[in-house]
């Protein structure tokens, strides 16, 4: 297998972008990735996309934007894993320079999510569940992850302030992010005083509903070099699945696939979880970059809550997790999200984190988990500086 | 849902039946082709017991739209004493003094009505014991 390396990237303001199309925003996104690697020709275009076809009524998504980001005829292909979409995109487009079919891929990711209702939405992301056994009897996204809160705050007695710290650090991190849907930070008392989505989630424990794209030019690090451009190389790539109905699962408090993933890609890179210098996880939910960051052995188990509360994961902590905002502030395009971790962490290893989000000391090596459904479906990779 | 969705859940919706594979005696709800643990094909049919403890539980309060008239509601994870486990929603309850650990029964009730073809759905709820 050849080595490949990230030599742009490319995102977009992301919000409710209701002037602007599904097409559109993938775009942009695309065409200030082609700018930043300076190309203006790619061999293949590999795209995230949950839905398409619920949220705009457009399946056949690989065609439709190979040919609007003015790459008519080439292959292209869109990809689903849910909210791991994006993250699956990205590892095909490694899989494809990689083996050599291939010498420069557009990983891309897309999801314009504000053309139907909050109904409509809530039905469309319930589709990355059990539809006939979990679905069928009431439940939505929020009810799973809250599910799996009070499972967690029981069994490790956690405080409503130590699950409040997730949010709080998210909109911290994310104000300093121009690319950001809400880019302005929360207090402690703002998600416990907020409505309840399911409980104990309230909303600020929950990403938004978000339109927006992203999208990064992959290719080997031999062609890299002859760009002289700053690239970044990835050196691990892995996932895995569970079982998509949450009852199903050994442990309502540990995500598996996670687990899993983030072995795979570690042994691939040959680094250890400390070798990190950031990480970022999906955050979907509060309760999620908890059991993430226990699940990818960053916190013994019961510890994630605890240490976000004494701030370990703040962007000047020992572990710095979400730097970008995360899916919280960020927002959570669900088929972009896996792409919108790797820009930051990107921006992180060349230095370019904009507005004082930048981490200090030159961080070198940096970790994405990108997570489908409830967690039946993750996606890690490792990047680390040229 | 077109009718012949619903129809062909019956066995496990109406009757709880659940399966215990031949060879290791791992046991799914929902019923399998194949056994995940040892890739055993054969299985026995066995119905599910009547009660159960709860795992966890939440409070839907912004529902898909064919429940919205239900909201808020409680949903929940039962353990049944074989090891198996199921989520349904918890009716007949105060959402208040819900507790994990909690003992529920299984009642056949009305989940959803189809608004397109007017199909109703059944299956189970869960209910608190002492109601
Ligand atoms: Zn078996």
């Amino acid at each position: 297998m050849r080595d490949v390396a990230v030599v742009g990237i490319g995102i977009m303001k992301w919000g409710e972008l209701w002037r602007k199309s599904f097409r559109d925003i993938f775009t942009e996104a695309a065409l200030n990735a082609l700018d930043d690697a300076g190309l203006d020709k790619i061999d293949s275009l590999i795209v995230g996309c949950m839905s398409g076809g619920l949220f705009v009524g457009q399946e056949h998504v690989g065609a439709i934007l190979a040919d609007y980001i003015g790459q008519k005829n080439i292959p292209a292909a869109r990809v689903e894993s849910a909210c791991a979409s994006g993250g699956l995109a990205f590892r095909q487009a490694y899989i494809e320079v990689a083996s050599g079919m291939s010498d420069i891929v557009m990983a891309g990711g897309v999801e314009k999510m504000t053309d139907v209702s909050g109904d409509g939405a809530t039905y469309a992301l319930a589709t990355a569940a059990d539809q006939d056994y979990e679905v069928f009897h009431g439940v939505t996204f929020p009810g799973l992850y809250a599910m799996m809160a009070r499972a967690y705050m029981k069994k490790y007695k956690t405080t409503r302030k130590q699950l409040s710290a997730v949010p709080v650090k998210a909109h911290k991190n994310g104000s300093m992010n121009p690319f950001a849907q809400y880019p302005f930070p929360i207090k402690l008392e703002d998600v416990a005083n907020g409505v309840k989505v399911a409980d104990p989630l309230h909303i600020l424990d929950c990403s938004p509903i978000t339109d927006g794209a992203a999208a990064a030019i992959l290719t080997t690090v031999d062609i890299a070099k002859k760009m002289k451009k700053p690239y970044v190389r990835i050196t691990g790539t892995g996932m895995a699945t569970d079982t998509i109905a949450l009852p199903q699962r050994e442990s309502l408090t540990w995500l598996k696939s996670t687990e899993l993933a983030g072995k795979r890609a570690l042994k691939m890179a040959g680094r250890k979880i400390t070798d990190m210098d950031m990480v970022e996880v999906h955050d979907c939910f509060s309760i999620a970059e908890i059991i993430v960051t226990e699940s990818l052995g960053i916190f013994k188990k019961g510890e994630g809550a605890k240490a976000a509360a004494r701030g370990v994961t703040a962007l000047d902590g020992k572990i710095p997790v979400n730097p970008s905002g995360g899916l919280k502030s960020k927002g959570h395009p669900v088929g972009a999200t896996g792409i919108g971790q790797v820009v930051e962490i990107v921006k992180q290893l060349r230095g370019d984190a904009e507005n004082g989000r930048q981490i200090k000391g030159n961080p070198k090596v940096g970790m994405t988990q990108n997570m489908g459904g409830s967690g039946a479906s993750a996606v890690v990779h490792i990047l680390e500086v040229a | 849902m077109f009718p012949s969705r619903i129809w062909r859940e019956m066995p496990q919706r109406y009757r709880l039946e659940a399966a215990v594979c031949k060879k290791c005696g791992k046991r799914y709800y929902p019923p399998r082709l194949v056994c995940a643990e040892c890739g055993g094909r054969q299985f026995d049919t066995y119905v599910l017991p009547e009660e159960g403890k709860l795992l966890t539980f939440t409070v839907i309060r912004t529902p898909a739209s064919q429940f919205s008239d239900l909201a808020p509601y409680a949903m929940g994870i039962i353990k049944f004493d074989d090891g198996l486990q199921m989520m349904g929603q918890i009716a007949d309850c105060d959402i208040d003094k819900l507790k994990i650990g909690q003992k529920m029964r299984l009642e056949f009730r009305k989940i959803q009505t189809d608004d397109t073809h007017g199909v109703l759905s059944y299956a189970y709820k869960f209910i608190p014991k002492w109601y």
